[in-house]
């Protein structure tokens, strides 16, 4: 299950930070500088023939590992931990680097029926990377929701503003230190 | 003979009041999930038809009674309240739904902690979403509130209970 990332790896030695395929989901965490020339050779490769974006999303990772893990039930009593379906071959790897955000990729390919998941670390002080949307189309939407909740800049997008909030709001709310009940409402009171 | 006019006005306000709750126009803003259940209803299992609201209007300027059906957010809350202003009065709204009453179980920062936050609610329905029977029976004290509006008296009467008889 580790084709797709060797077939990267051997034409892109240097743009590969890590990569696993933990529980049969090959991913490539990436250098940001080397994303779009990864991202085209995905595409355009025949043997690789990524047609479809399924996903574009980001992680905010400032509050991962610190303070207790918010479980579900967690006032009820009941432990939660891995799921015993799903045997684990390997430990889970843990966040992808260093930096606050990861923006993450989820690829298709309809003809080949194979996936590839892309992850790019972002810097908490200059959080942009390359937009996607030359390639394609239909990341438009997916990086202009992905700033609109993490505040993640994409460099070269033809329309970057917000999709889901209105524009008077301030902030982005998933980051992780939006107050979680912070709200900041047009008309009526601040409830 | 004055005595006989007054009566005669009381008597038309009631009728007024009685024409009023069994032509009940309704205006479905319907959002989210609960619009389910209001569709259940308004169909012919249920059928608001016997309360004579069957005829949904898709303009608030021929609606009586604005049904809010579903969670409002913050983005969308500017839109709902000036449907709301665009009725003509006499005006009604209903509340339906946990996520109209209160805002639900959302507590985060896109939604409206309940629609009276932004515009007067006559009818509180909560349920997520309401069964058939909750809207009808809502619906039956919005009709008893209408009717209760033009006969002179205060509040609806208070709703009548079936006796429990221990064994």
């Amino acid at each position: 299950m580790t084709a797709l990332i060797e077939r990267i790896a051997a034409r892109f030695p240097d743009a590969i930070a890590s990569s696993h395929s933990w529980r049969g989901d090959q991913t490539v965490v990436l250098h940001p500088a080397n994303l779009l020339e990864v991202a085209r050779f995905l595409r355009d490769e025949p043997d690789l023939a990524m047609n479809l974006l399924v996903d574009l999303s980001a992680v905010d990772y400032s509050a991962f590992g610190k303070g207790p893990q918010p479980a579900f039930f967690g006032s009820s009593g009941v432990k939660l931990g891995p799921s015993l379906l799903i045997p684990d071959e390997s430990p889970w790897p843990g966040p992808p680097g260093k930096d606050r955000f990861a923006v993450v990729y989820h690829f298709y390919s309809t003809t080949l029926k194979h996936r590839l998941r892309l992850v790019v670390t972002v810097p908490e002080e200059a959080p942009e990377v390359d937009s996607l949307c030359p390639l394609w189309p239909g990341a438009n939407w997916l990086e202009r929701e992905t700033w609109d909740m993490f505040g993640v800049a994409f460099k070269g997008h033809p329309d970057l503003r917000r999709i889901l909030m209105y524009d008077e709001f301030e902030g982005h709310p998933l980051r992780k230190d939006y107050p979680v009940n912070k709200r900041q409402p047009l008309i009526g009171p601040v409830n | 003979m004055t005595d006989d006019k007054s009566f005669f006005t009381t008597r038309l306000d009631e009728a007024l009041g009685w024409a009023r709750k069994y032509s009940i126009f309704q205006y479905p803003f319907v959002t989210a999930c609960c619009g389910m259940e209001y569709m259940a209803t308004a169909c012919s299992h249920y059928d608001v038809d016997r309360f004579g609201a069957g005829f949904p209007r898709f303009s608030p300027r021929q609606a009586d009674v604005l049904f809010v059906v579903g969670t409002i957010s913050h983005k969308m809350a500017p839109i709902l309240r000036r449907i709301y202003d665009q009725m003509a009065e006499p005006k009604w709204v209903v509340a339906f739904g946990v996520c109209t009453c209160t805002g639900g179980f959302y507590d985060n920062y896109a939604t409206v902690m309940g629609i009276d936050t932004i515009m007067p609610v006559d009818v509180y329905i909560p349920g997520c979403p309401p069964r058939p029977e909750m809207v009808l029976d809502g619906l039956m004290k919005l009709q008893d509130k209408i009717q209760e509006e033009h006969s002179g008296a205060g509040r609806p009467a208070p709703e009548k209970r079936p006796e429990v008889f221990e064994a």
